[in-house]
């Protein structure tokens, strides 16, 4: 099971976190602020998964944007790791080559992707196409 | 999109009035709603299971959807159901594998492709709940070899996802039952795996060895130089991770290498979690493969002193109780315990070295204990180093405790030692109470030296002292107090009772506030007694007898502070509190728990100890004259208990007192000053009493109403079962032989066991031909035996009836009827069974009470027969019967008014509305199936509104309201129980579909 989904900068800006337990918001900023720095203190040589307490910390560097995934111990680490990268393609097909601006000034999409792709801690759906569906339809409804 | 919302955020109390609603949406045309509604659902199965369950049915068709996102979406409610409870879902398998097979093979459409790979995720979902189906299961497992070789085949391409399906194929291959050729190739890809010079794959790799290692340590062989290069590797979670792996392959020989390599690691790491896992599982590693003494005692010694205060206390404890139990060879025990004597010696001869507390703990319980092993060292010099610890500024109170214990020990051998003396009068003067106290138990204990040898014997740390459990002694002090007027002891629960009662009344009394005050004060003490408090603010007193008192009312202090607020304050007393006197039991580090468990142990033996009874007497006449409080714990918790007990004996047997009056005392005894009799606040107390009495009382016959109702309805329920349930059961004895008739083995040649069975069969049915009983169903059978099966719905419960047939012309010798027991079902007599013969073609039963536990909708009783013919093996036969939720249910007969009462007292319940066929619409249609099929009482019908009632055996009852109007019937349930509406409802809602 997918515990949250945490969109960092490299300075330790949260740009997006999603959770899928219920976490205390004070915990909350202490538990990014742990991960990151955990993140940023490992090489690229070295291993993308991290045994962080009683959970693992999945997680892929995009230029200067972590994207960190805490998962319990019944998901395959691999799937997850990839599941990210399918994300940041399927962002990268809504906003055209996405940046952090991108993710920043359009947060409500970003999280309507991210709650299509993954719904109370499983992945659900990874068809491109479907994922964006909804929004299309929205943005539509927005333009007329 | 509201139902993306809903499948997110969703009360639990909502669902019932959306759940018709989205059912709906299950059958909408566009696939993104469906699969939205089947995530909606997803999403009420996690949050309430029961409530959902009855579309069950919905999600069957959900999976065989023709859109590939709608039978995913099932998937998620699947693999979570497969989880809880694999085998209901066997039959599905077949299903799952023909999926997995056409997505495995490319038949999706290609948009589900990622990098060319078709639907990753989707074949790791269904790939798991394949692992889970076939957990043990031979038959289904089979039916999976192929589409688990066709995967591993299939993702051949080298992509990271094609690794992800790899690693769950392998995973799934080593939970299902194995099959050696799948072994043999999931094995090359770990292989490969492991081999890959991608840190994430090595990583993978070594996750998927450590799962495969215990069913196949050859496999690490082959992997053996990898593992090494592993253990070196710079990144410290591959490191984790092969030691992981180390950690599960350890055995005997390698062990010491495995916690080397692990106490390297530690060193390093500074992470407390990892600390915590690693220090256990190098601590359970070292005791179950230890070598030698030394090095068991060197690993630990590591382990203590980088753990420290972090790992999990029940490492030192079972330390220390390994070392004080010992194994079976006497010598051994001896080197061990005098090898780790003389380590913690060199350790503390170090100085300025820092220990951790729980290190410092556990050499102090050891050197106490074990050091008159030394030859040479006298314990003169360990009780300087103890010394020098107990200065120490960085030493807790905690650990000084168990130092302070540990000098305690050695003292006899030690008698006249100076710093035993020089510390005795270092800590009198301390602020530490506790510190204080145990310096004044050791000067007593110094002063009699016999008495000291006898209490503190040398190495009988493992044998229990026998206490005078019952304080004999202090009959003489109770029947004094008793006459004075003293408050006879009152124990706990009862005290509190009052106190919560009194507490209530008092809010209107004029005196409320000063009588509060006590009971708060003696509130927050929790266990202890008022008189306690009151007691000791009457000891300005100086006579004899108000001396004794004080003992009393000191010694519940004593307690009082064992219950202090802090947490682990407790703890720490009650050691403190033990040591003088049941040192043993201390030693032992045992908890509050522990000591009163000897305590029972003791009381059973009654066997009285004569010097340990002066002992104690002696202690009490030393406490007298000491000063107040710092003497006070010496009276230990499981004592007080005993105390109380006799004094309520006590109470009992003296015959002055009637019980009348013994509450007014008890009151009385919560107030400031019991021994004087103030009559004023005794008359207020027994207005308290009396009002608290009339609620009391209210609350009574309230209950008592509502069981009277119960009780009518129950015997009413014994005349009408039979005739409403007539028509369910469909078995009157002569349809019955015929039923048997046809069940039985047409195979079976004699003739006479078949006359045999019949015959018994229906004397049975004689005896029980007054309950409504269900047919005689075949559960299992083979060329032996036959058992066969017949419910018996009896008023106050469900009987099973099992008849065993023997077909063979042979006897049987000891067979075997068991049971499984299970959590939802209780089972009266023994659920095993034996009859010791069974003659030749005859057949024997038994019978089963059988109660619910928890409401369920089907749940199976399953069993095994086990039986001997002649000299041949054992043949075992499996058989199971399904009990469903119906089989408990019995109508209750209660009247309309007695409804109303009920309903509003209940606070559970569920609404639903069901469509029904035009047909059906009519009430009494409805009510009569519902009668008819699930033996509900009607108690009224009003117009287009009707009312039932039913009982979950024993009696729990549960109401329905029906409301029938244009082709629907809206349902109401309420209950007592907080799952049975649900689960009533999915029975009413399947019976309405079948009629």
């Amino acid at each position: 099971m997918i515990k949250f989904f945490l969109m960092v900068n490299k300075q330790g800006q949260t740009r997006l976190s999603r959770y899928y337990e219920h976490v205390e918001i004070n915990k909350r900023t202490l538990l990014e602020a742990d991960v990151i720095k955990t993140c940023l203190s490992r090489s690229k040589e070295q291993c993308s998964f991290i045994e962080y307490k009683d959970f693992k910390l999945i997680y892929r560097q995009y230029a200067a944007l972590f994207i960190v995934v805490g998962i319990n111990e019944t998901e395959n680490e691999m799937a997850v790791y990839e599941f990210i990268h399918n994300f940041v393609e399927v962002l990268d097909m809504y906003f055209s080559r996405v940046s952090e601006l991108d993710i920043m000034f359009n947060l409500d999409k970003v999280h309507i992707i991210l709650d299509e792709m993954v719904l109370n801690g499983c992945i659900v759906e990874t068809n491109k196409a479907r994922i964006l569906a909804p929004l299309l339809i929205l943005d539509k409804m927005a333009e007329s | 999109m509201a139902l993306t919302i809903v499948s997110q955020i969703f009360p639990r109390e909502m669902i019932p009035a959306v759940l018709p609603l989205i059912e709906d949406k299950l059958q909408h045309s566009k696939e993104i709603i469906r699969r939205k509604a089947v995530q909606a659902l997803y999403k009420f199965h996690l949050i309430a299971p029961n409530q959902v369950q009855h579309i069950h049915v919905k999600f069957r068709k959900a999976l065989c959807d023709r859109d590939v996102g709608v039978m995913a979406a099932s998937l998620h409610i699947y693999l979570r159901m497969i989880k809880e409870n694999p085998s209901v879902f066997k039959d599905l398998t077949g299903s799952f594998v023909t999926i997995l097979k056409q997505v495995v093979g490319g038949k999706l459409p290609v948009d589900f492709n990622y990098h060319s790979v078709p639907a990753p995720w989707l074949q790791i979902q269904l790939l798991r709940i394949l692992g889970f189906l076939g957990k043990d299961d031979p038959r289904t497992s089979e039916l999976t070899y192929d589409v688990l070789d066709e995967s591993l085949r299939r993702a051949e391409l080298s992509h990271n996802i094609t690794y992800a399906i790899l690693f769950e194929c392998v995973h799934t291959i080593y939970t299902i039952y194995p099959k050696p050729e799948l072994l043999e190739k999931a094995a090359r890809c770990i292989g490969k795996f492991v081999l890959s010079p991608k840190i994430n794959l090595k990583y993978l790799g070594l996750k998927a060895l450590t799962y495969v290692i215990q069913q196949d340590p050859n496999l690490a062989l082959q992997h053996q130089m990898t593992i090494i290069e592993c253990l070196d590797h710079p990144d410290p979670i591959i490191k984790r991770e092969t030691l992981e792996l180390l950690y599960r392959i350890t055995n005997a020989q390698n062990v010491s290498v495995i916690v080397q390599k692990m106490l390297e690691y530690l060193q390093q790491s500074k992470e407390e979690y990892i600390i915590i896992s690693l220090v256990g599982k190098i601590a359970e590693l070292a005791e179950k493969y230890a070598p030698d003494n030394e090095w068991f005692i060197q690993t630990m010694n590591a382990v203590f002193s980088v753990g420290g205060d972090v790992m999990h206390p029940d490492i030192p404890n079972n330390f220390l109780r390994l070392l004080a139990e010992g194994f079976d060879d006497e010598n051994e025990d001896k080197q061990l315990r005098l090898y780790a004597v003389q380590s913690y010696l060199s350790l503390l001869e170090i100085e300025n070295a820092l220990y951790p507390q729980r290190f410092l703990q556990v050499m102090s319980w050891v050197l106490g204990e074990y050091s008159y092993l030394l030859d040479k060292g006298t314990p003169e010099i360990v009780i300087t180093k103890l010394y020098r610890l107990l200065v120490n500024k960085s030493t807790t109170s905690e650990t000084k405790a168990w130092i302070m214990g540990a000098v305690t020990k050695l003292m006899p051998q030690a008698p006249s030692s100076k710093t035993v003396e020089k510390l005795i009068q270092e800590f009198s003067v301390s602020l530490d109470t506790c510190m204080r106290q145990h310096a004044f138990e050791l000067k007593h204990l110094q002063e009699k030296v016999e008495l000291m040898k006898n209490l503190l014997p040398i190495d009988k740390s493992c044998e229990d002292l026998v206490v005078d459990a019952s304080l004999s002694f202090l009959d003489g002090f109770v029947a004094e107090g008793l006459d004075q007027g003293a408050a006879p002891y009152k124990p706990h629960h009862q005290r509190q009772e009052e106190k919560l009662s009194q507490g209530k009344v008092l809010n209107f009394e004029p005196y409320g506030l000063s009588f509060s005050s006590t009971m708060s004060s003696s509130g927050c003490t929790g266990r202890q007694s008022p008189a306690g408090i009151s007691l000791s603010s009457d000891v300005s007193g100086n006579s004899a007898e108000t001396g004794q008192k004080e003992i009393n009312s000191l010694k519940l202090e004593g307690v009082k502070k064992l219950w202090g607020k802090e947490g682990y304050l407790p703890k720490k007393e009650n050691k403190v509190g033990n040591i003088p006197e049941l040192q043993p039991v201390a030693q032992d580090s045992t908890l509050v728990e522990n000591v009163d468990q000897m305590m029972i142990k003791k009381d059973q033996s009654q066997a009285l100890h004569h010097s340990e009874e002066e002992a104690e007497k002696q202690r009490l006449a030393s406490t007298l004259f000491v000063g107040l409080g710092s003497e006070s714990a010496v009276s230990l918790l499981g004592k007080t208990d005993t105390v109380s007990h006799k004094f309520r004996r006590k109470s009992k047997v003296s015959d002055t007192k009637n019980r009348e009056l013994a509450i007014a005392h008890n009151i009385n005894c919560s107030s400031f000053n019991p021994l004087s009799n103030a009559p004023y606040e005794d008359d207020d107390h027994l207005n308290n009493f009396q009002g608290k009495g009339d609620t009391g009382l209210k609350k009574c016959s309230l209950g008592s109403e509502f069981l009277e109702s119960d009780l009518k309805s129950e015997s009413l329920t014994e005349l009408h079962l039979v005739e409403n349930l007539s028509a369910c059961s469909l078995s009157p004895p002569s349809l019955f032989e015929d039923n048997s008739m046809e069940i039985f083995h047409p195979a079976s040649p004699i003739l006479s066991s078949f006359a045999n069975e019949i015959s018994l069969t229906s004397s049975l049915l004689e005896e029980l031909n007054e309950h409504v009983h269900s047919d005689l169903v075949e559960l299992c059978n083979n060329e032996i035996l036959k058992v066969s099966s017949c419910k018996i719905w009896k008023d106050d419960c469900l009987l099973l009836v099992w008849l065993v047939a023997n077909k063979s012309s042979l006897e049987l010798k000891s067979t075997n009827l068991e049971i499984t027991p299970t959590e939802n079902f209780k089972i009266l007599e023994h659920p095993g069974f034996c009859f010791p013969i069974i003659e030749a073609e005859s057949t024997k039963s038994i019978q089963h009470h059988v109660h619910i536990e928890k409401p369920f909708t089907e749940e199976g009783l399953s069993g095994y027969i086990k039986c001997q013919v002649e000299e041949d093996p054992y043949i075992q036969l499996d058989f199971s019967v399904t009990l469903s939720l119906l089989d408990f249910i019995r109508p209750m007969k209660i009247c309309t008014e007695d409804f109303g009462k009920l309903w509003l007292s209940f606070a559970n319940d569920v609404k639903q509305n069901i469509k029904v066929s035009d047909s059906q619409a009519n009430l009494p249609f409805v009510l009569k199936t519902l009668q008819q099929k699930l033996r509900l009482h009607i108690i009224d019908i009003i117009g287009n509104e009707g009312i039932l009632a039913c009982r979950l055996l024993p009696s729990v009852p549960c109401l329905l309201h029906l409301r029938a109007h244009e082709g629907m019937v809206a349902l109401w349930f309420r209950s007592s129980c907080s799952s049975l509406p649900d689960y009533l409802l999915y029975q009413c809602q399947k019976v309405m579909e079948e009629s």
